[in-house]
């Protein structure tokens, strides 16, 4: 039997994520592979409502510390490698979300360990590969960790949480272990800011990128998500550059949206925008590079300058509109 | 305040991106490299700091192709000083990258003055091998936070404005020093005039330091590096944009959105 694997199950105000799952379901099949065994292990407090969640690992550890709430990296990390050595654990699974970024980089760094960011697949064949996606999605990179041990990040959405789903009740051992006291004091939660318009309530959302070019050109997606009766949402960089307010952000740390029609202008599609829109029944996009990835998910594209085809656009639908 | 931000160019994404025949690295000849975007947020985060609290902004970049137009932007910008780390760092990785600059900001000592604050990018497309912002943190002895939108000082100590997900957001505390990894900064980049660049080229000089490069600049070897195969591609709509108007609102048609 190998070494074990272990997930650091992510949660967060008193619910398990749903990365947590997802990396459930990857170890369960490494732990098959490997014939290891699979463990979870919670940190923070009023865990046991949260172990009870976790019955796809076979083991589920707890470190219960109110310290341990959103603990900074370091914090983290220092638990994991003792966990691992007391546990002898080989291979580590963490979520690539802003919730758990930085802890696997710091566990690498003090157990030795190699790194691997990014991973969206995995696969065993007496060695483990690892792919990452780099370069917003644009170049997929394969490393291989030839002992199988390792910490490796995994991107959100990439892995099915259904496969780490369970009703089972799993065995629950309560550690001890010395919390070192940290200077990163968590203070409040800040509640989504309630903007003029709920994106996640619209049934059609024109969302704007990079290629709609200057804060003026914003106009012209509002007149068509006016003609569409929806609204106008937005990929990171319009957002920071202040074009539009934060409510109107779509992505890893914005909104996650599914609305029946979702038109992405100028949108090249990163991973971390895709992770916010994927589940749009209907995705339509347009983008002047023709191998943008955004191209790889939506239903139907256009090549071409989006602000050459909204106002067409919008002065068809509106003259549709009006003729029914 | 003594400011620092560490600026990492990365390849522009808006050109294609193809990968070298011979190895598992893009393809040099086409990259063109830009300044990351939470890079970019993390000078502008540091540049509001200092105009609210004084003191100085240091930018530290290693050695890349058109780094030293970073730099001079930067400067122009309201940055202090410019230090490029000098090497060839073509086929570096990010965990060896964090040795080269935690040695230069333990070599810099001010780094940890009191009132020192190290600002960088939360997490760049390439950093394969991980953020670097954690580790530095680990190396220096000071605390870490990361996905900052939002820094207050207050004395010697802050508060930061943390990213969740979903639009939720969470503050936190931390001492001065630290480290912190900026995803955005409080207000957008400023513009500068490239006029101001011009000057900035003239009158202002960039300062070449020497590290010691670490005994291995990655800590695995990519396997392979490749492009994703086009999976389910669109359908795609041709033709003038008054054609393809008139097709997508019969897609809208079909579907009942219109």
């Amino acid at each position: 039997m190998s070494d074990a694997i272990l997930v650091l199950a992510e949660h967060l105000r008193g619910e398990i994520s749903e990365i947590t799952y997802a990396m459930l379901g990857a170890g369960r099949n490494l732990a098959k592979a490997l014939n290891a065994p699979l463990y979870a292990v919670l940190l923070g407090s009023d865990l046991a409502p949260l172990a009870a969640r976790l019955g796809a690992a076979d083991k589920v550890f707890l470190v219960e510390n109110p310290q341990l709430n959103l603990a900074s990296a370091g914090t983290a990390a220092a638990l994991l490698k003792e966990l691992m050595a007391q546990q002898q654990v080989g291979l580590v699974l963490v979520g690539g979300t802003n919730v758990s970024m930085g802890i696997g980089s710091v566990l690498s760094v003090r157990t030795g360990l190699p790194f691997v960011n990014f991973c969206k697949k995995i696969s065993w064949d007496g060695a483990l590969t690892c792919t990452s996606q780099l370069f917003g999605g644009k170049i997929l990179a394969d490393v291989k960790l030839t002992d199988g041990r390792g910490v490796i990040s995994i991107y959100p959405g990439s892995f099915p949480a259904e496969a780490g789903k369970s009703e089972a009740a799993p065995t629950t051992v309560k550690l001890e272990l010395p919390v070192a006291a940290s200077t990163v004091l968590f203070k409040r939660y800040i509640e989504p800011e309630a903007g003029d318009i709920d994106i996640t309530k619209q049934n059609v959302l024109v969302a704007v990128g990079r290629g709609i070019q200057s804060q003026a050109n914003v106009a012209l997606a509002e007149e068509l998500a006016q003609a569409l009766g929806g609204a106008v949402c937005a990929s990171r960089p319009v957002i920071d550059q202040g074009w539009l307010p934060l409510s109107r952000q779509v992505g890893k740390s914005g909104m996650t949206v599914k609305p029946r029609l979702y038109l992405a202008l100028g949108i090249s599609g990163a991973p971390e925008h895709w992770e916010g829109m994927q589940g749009s029944q209907l995705i339509i996009a347009v983008n002047t590079d023709p191998k943008a990835p955004i191209f790889d998910g939506a239903h139907y594209g256009v090549c071409g300058d989006a602000l050459e085809l909204v106002p067409a656009l919008a002065e068809k639908i509106k003259a549709k509109k009006g003729a029914a | 305040m003594n400011l620092f931000v560490l600026l990492k160019m990365v390849p522009d994404t808006v050109e294609e991106l193809n990968v070298a025949p011979d190895s598992p690295a893009l393809d040099a000849e086409f990259l063109r490299f830009k300044l990351s975007d939470p890079g970019e947020q993390a000078l502008e985060q540091a540049l509001l700091l200092k105009e609210k609290h004084g003191g100085t902004v240091t930018v530290v970049a290693l050695d890349a192709p058109e780094v030293d137009e970073v730099l001079f932007t930067a400067l122009a910008k309201g940055a202090t000083r410019a230090v490029k780390i000098g090497g060839d760092w073509s086929r570096l990785q990010s965990f060896a990258a964090g040795q080269i600059l935690a040695a230069f900001l333990k070599a810099a000592g001010s780094a940890l003055s009191a009132d020192a604050l190290v600002l960088l990018r939360s997490q760049a497309i390439d950093d394969l091998e991980g953020e670097i912002g954690p580790y530095l943190a680990d190396e220096l002895g000071v605390p870490y936070a990361d996905v900052v939108t939002g820094v207050t000082v207050t004395g010697n100590s802050m508060s930061i404005i943390k990213e969740f997900a979903g639009g939720l957001r969470g503050e936190f505390t931390l001492p001065l020093p630290a480290v912190l990894g900026i995803q955005s900064a409080e207000k957008p980049p400023r513009y500068v005039p490239i006029a101001k660049v011009r000057a900035a080229l003239k009158s202002a000089k960039i300062e070449t330091v020497d590290v010691a490069p670490p005994a291995r600049l990655a800590r695995f070897a990519l396997e392979r590096m490749y492009k994703p195969e086009a999976g389910g591609r669109a359908q795609m709509l041709e033709g003038s944009p008054e054609a393809v108007a008139d097709k997508l609102v019969e897609v809208l048609v079909q579907q009942g959105l219109i």
